[in-house]
């Protein structure tokens, strides 16, 4: 982990254990999940014992404290969308990948999470992949999605 | 832009601003929110700035990119103005056309107009627009008139007037009353009246005291928050200080949703411009008033929208509710006297004090009073943000506003207050939306979500969505709602499973009426709601479950099989390369069948088959 962007998040922030959820969202963001180490250095520098940081970090649902995927499908199953299908979108997700939300493929490429909503109700179900939106999804788009990405994640990896 | 310290320097701003702007002839109206944004609204306002700079117009059109409108279905949104004419699914191919066209000539684009779907009529301007017309856009139309990452142009529309009246002519005491007699009650689910929460936090003992922003927005299925905050941050800003000036508070917070990226940075801009023009800070508008804001992230749980779970995830702890005993109008942030109010409440308390309680009062029925914004989902022909009087029956947002049902079904419920709230059904519909009637009924207006429901909703498997959703978000602390959720989940998937038996109606009846007396906070006092008012409205449907062991609405699996129709099969292939469980079999023109043993009932074939050949029994 670049050391550099850690104390970089942890500036202005310091001695200061409200800020505990800002440095957080920070480094999820970031590193897309909260390490050990991070845990660890943030409980320093900002005062707070590490098991407060690790009761917070572990409390709040958008904190992951593992790695995930490259690409991460998000896939939003609140009401508007659950009630238009935003179930079969899921088992598309799953049955393609073949993980469940919250892991992380074999290859490393794909993590599907679920959210609760996303606030675009009215273009339901609605999908994200790696924050940009996809609306009126259903599992063949879903598949398509995947697919693409699939297909320049391994261009990537042979030619890397 | 130079600090302003007096009134007279704001309101000699609003002229040069308002002046300014005489040079343009038209104005293009983008909506940018995150509705419009998912439909490829950035690429659109990309095209529009090189097509004005290619035709040497930028200096004659104005471009406004805006938040939300609520129509989010159509987009992207455009309005053009003067004319009001109304553009909706507009791509970046349509931008030349749309200059050359409408903007140079006068001449409509006949193609991007909006069709009615009821009336099957080409409608030209918004006014005519069904969808808008039924409704009273006091708040939301707003929007449209102001880019909210352009202080100026909230400026210009009369903003941070009502904060300039206030600090001049209005004594503290004033505002209170003036906010109790509008009627005005909170818009984040309790409805609780905003003038008595501000005058028992005035009266706290205390220098020290903070106003909240709730902007949380946990309720799945509702966005109006987010619709507003990010398209008119100033507006909830000044409704805080009027607020904050009233109750003696000096600091603010915003507890935003993470998950809303750009509600999150318009309103951090939006204190920024605010700072930089001395509406926020020291001695502001040259009174003694000094006030502050922050912003701050929410971690993505439900139970932190309640008050005092939210004011623990602000302290940087761990978002768990405490018992009420003292009210945090007198200890909540930090121990001090707190206000928390919802970002509708705080929109909507600038124009009370512009226009005056009464004109505030004169909307709505006794007992609600305004508008509130709905979000109208789910089987309806149009989807959006609604703002409608208090005290409208549903059928008028259902069918009037809506368009009706979506899909040719029957219409047999909607769902009002989220995961609080209940569900009723089409013979409730005269009910009006107003606090009291929709209680009265086993519902709520909660946060203003409201999904409307086909015959293809099973409500078993909707009361077994909350209570899951609920399960999820229970934080565990107090017995009755960590437990009773999981016993009324167990149940109601027993009974979704066809293992139920009937006696187990009556269960629920009884867990449900424990849990909402005995629960800690709103979470679990409310958790029972869904199953309770399904179990009221639709308990055929359980009894159907239970003593048939059938799901009418085909959803709940274990009690449903999918087969293909042979008849209506055309061999094509497209279900058997959809099933990601390789459970169908058959060859291209040949006879197709579901391995009913392979078959995970996700329901993927039916969705992709193109001649509904794929049946659920
Ligand atoms: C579990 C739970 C979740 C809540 N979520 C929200 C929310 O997301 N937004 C909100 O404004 N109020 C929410 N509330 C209501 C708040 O506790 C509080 O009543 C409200 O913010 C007060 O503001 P108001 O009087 O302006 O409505 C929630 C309450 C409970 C019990």
């Amino acid at each position: 982990m670049p050391q550099t962007t850690l104390v970089s998040i942890l500036e202005g922030h310091r001695s200061q254990p409200h800020q505990l959820i800002e440095v957080l969202q920070d480094v999820q963001d970031q590193y897309g999940y909260i390490s050990e180490d991070s845990m660890r250095a943030i409980s320093s520098e900002l005062g707070a014992p590490l098991m407060e940081v690790y009761k917070v970090a572990s409390f709040y649902k958008a904190f992951s404290l593992k790695p995930r995927g490259k690409n991460v499908i998000t896939i939003c199953t609140g009401t508007a969308c659950h009630v238009r299908g935003a179930n079969l979108v899921l088992n598309q997700a799953v049955g393609q990948l073949g993980i469940e939300p919250g892991e992380v493929s074999d290859d490393g490429l794909f993590t599907i999470e679920h959210v609760n909503c996303l606030g675009a109700c009215a273009l339901g179900p609605v999908v994200t992949e790696n924050g940009s939106f996809h609306h009126h999804m259903n599992p063949g788009k879903l598949r398509k999605v995947i697919k693409t990405i699939n297909s320049s994640g391994t261009e990537e990896i042979s030619h890397g | 832009m130079a600090k302003i310290h007096a009134i007279s320097d704001l309101e000699e701003l609003r002229e040069k601003i308002v002046d300014d702007r005489k040079q343009f002839e038209k104005t293009i109206i983008l909506c940018g929110g995150t509705g419009c944004k998912a439909s490829r609204a950035q690429a659109v306002i990309d095209a529009i700035e090189n097509e004005l700079a290619e035709q040497g117009m930028e200096k004659r059109v104005l471009m406004r990119t805006t938040g939300c409108h609520g129509f989010c279905e159509q987009g992207s949104l455009m309005v053009i103005e003067p004319g009001n004419i109304f553009y909706c699914h507009v791509l970046p191919e349509d931008i030349h056309e749309i200059i050359t066209k409408t903007i140079r000539e006068g001449e409509v684009v006949e193609r991007l107009l909006y069709t009615d779907p009821v009336s099957g009529k080409v409608i030209q301007t918004e006014a005519e627009i069904p969808f808008y017309k039924a409704q009273d856009r006091y708040l939301l139309a707003q929007n449209r008139q102001i880019d909210p990452c352009s202080i100026e142009d909230y400026i210009a529309i009369g903003g941070y007037s009502s904060i300039g009246k206030t600090l001049s002519d209005i004594s503290q005491k004033s505002v209170i009353r003036e906010i109790e007699n509008s009627g005005l009650r909170g818009r984040g689910g309790g409805g609780f009246p905003t003038g008595r929460k501000w005058a028992e936090c005035r009266e706290a003992p205390g220098d020290e005291k903070y106003v909240i922003c709730n902007a949380d927005e946990g309720d799945p299925g509702a966005y109006m928050d987010r619709c507003l905050l990010e398209g008119n941050p100033h507006l909830v800003l000044e409704g805080m200080m009027i607020g904050a000036w009233a109750i003696g508070a000096q600091q603010g917070y915003v507890y935003v949703r993470n998950e809303y990226p750009l509600a999150v940075k318009h309103i951090r801009v939006a204190v920024q411009q605010a700072r930089e023009l001395g509406l926020l800070g020291n001695n502001i508008l040259g009174s003694s008033f000094s006030f502050d804001v922050s912003i701050a992230r929410g971690g993505g749980a439900f139970v932190c929208g309640e008050s005092t779970a939210l004011m623990a995830s602000l302290e940087g702890k761990v978002g768990e509710p405490r018992p009420k005993d003292v009210h945090t109008v007198l200890e909540g942030l930090w121990n001090k006297p707190t206000t928390l109010n919802n970002v509708e409440t705080w929109a909507n308390v600038p124009s009370i004090i512009q226009n005056g309680a009464s004109w505030f009062g004169f909307k709505g029925v006794k007992g609600s009073k305004g508008t509130k914004i709905l979000a109208l989902t789910g089987h309806v022909k149009n989807t959006g943000l609604v703002e409608v009087e208090m005290g409208t029956p549903i059928k008028t947002v259902v069918f009037d506003i809506g368009g009706g049902a979506a899909n040719g079904k029957p219409i047999k419920a909607v769902q009002t207050g989220g995961p609080s709230g209940g569900c009723l059904p089409a013979d409730k519909f005269y009910l009006p939306v107003d606090f009291d009637s929709l209680a009265e009924a086993g519902s709520m207006v909660g946060s203003g979500g409201m999904v409307v429901m086909d015959e293809s909703t099973c409500m078993v498997d909707v009361a077994k969505y909350f209570l899951k959703f609920l399960q999820d978000e229970s934080c565990g602390k107090c017995v009755p709602c960590r437990l009773g959720i999981d016993r009324m989940l167990e149940i109601v998937t027993k009974i979704s499973e066809g293992r139920g038996v009937s006696e187990e109606i009556s269960l629920l009846e009884e867990l449900g009426a424990t849990v909402t007396q005995t629960a800690l906070c709103g979470l679990g006092k409310t958790a029972a709601n869904p199953v309770l008012s399904t179990l009221t409205y639709f308990r055929d449907e359980y009894e159907k479950h239970i003593n048939e062991k059938k799901c009418p609405a085909g959803v709940c699996h274990e009690l449903i099989t999918y087969m293909i129709d042979s008849e209506k099969c055309t061999y094509c292939g497209l279900c058997k390369k959809a099933c990601p469980h390789d459970a169908i079999t058959g060859e291209k023109k040949d006879i197709h069948a579901i391995v009913l043993d392979q078959c995970r009932k996700c329901g993927i074939c039916r969705s992709e088959c193109k001649f509904d050949a794929i049946q659920v029994n």
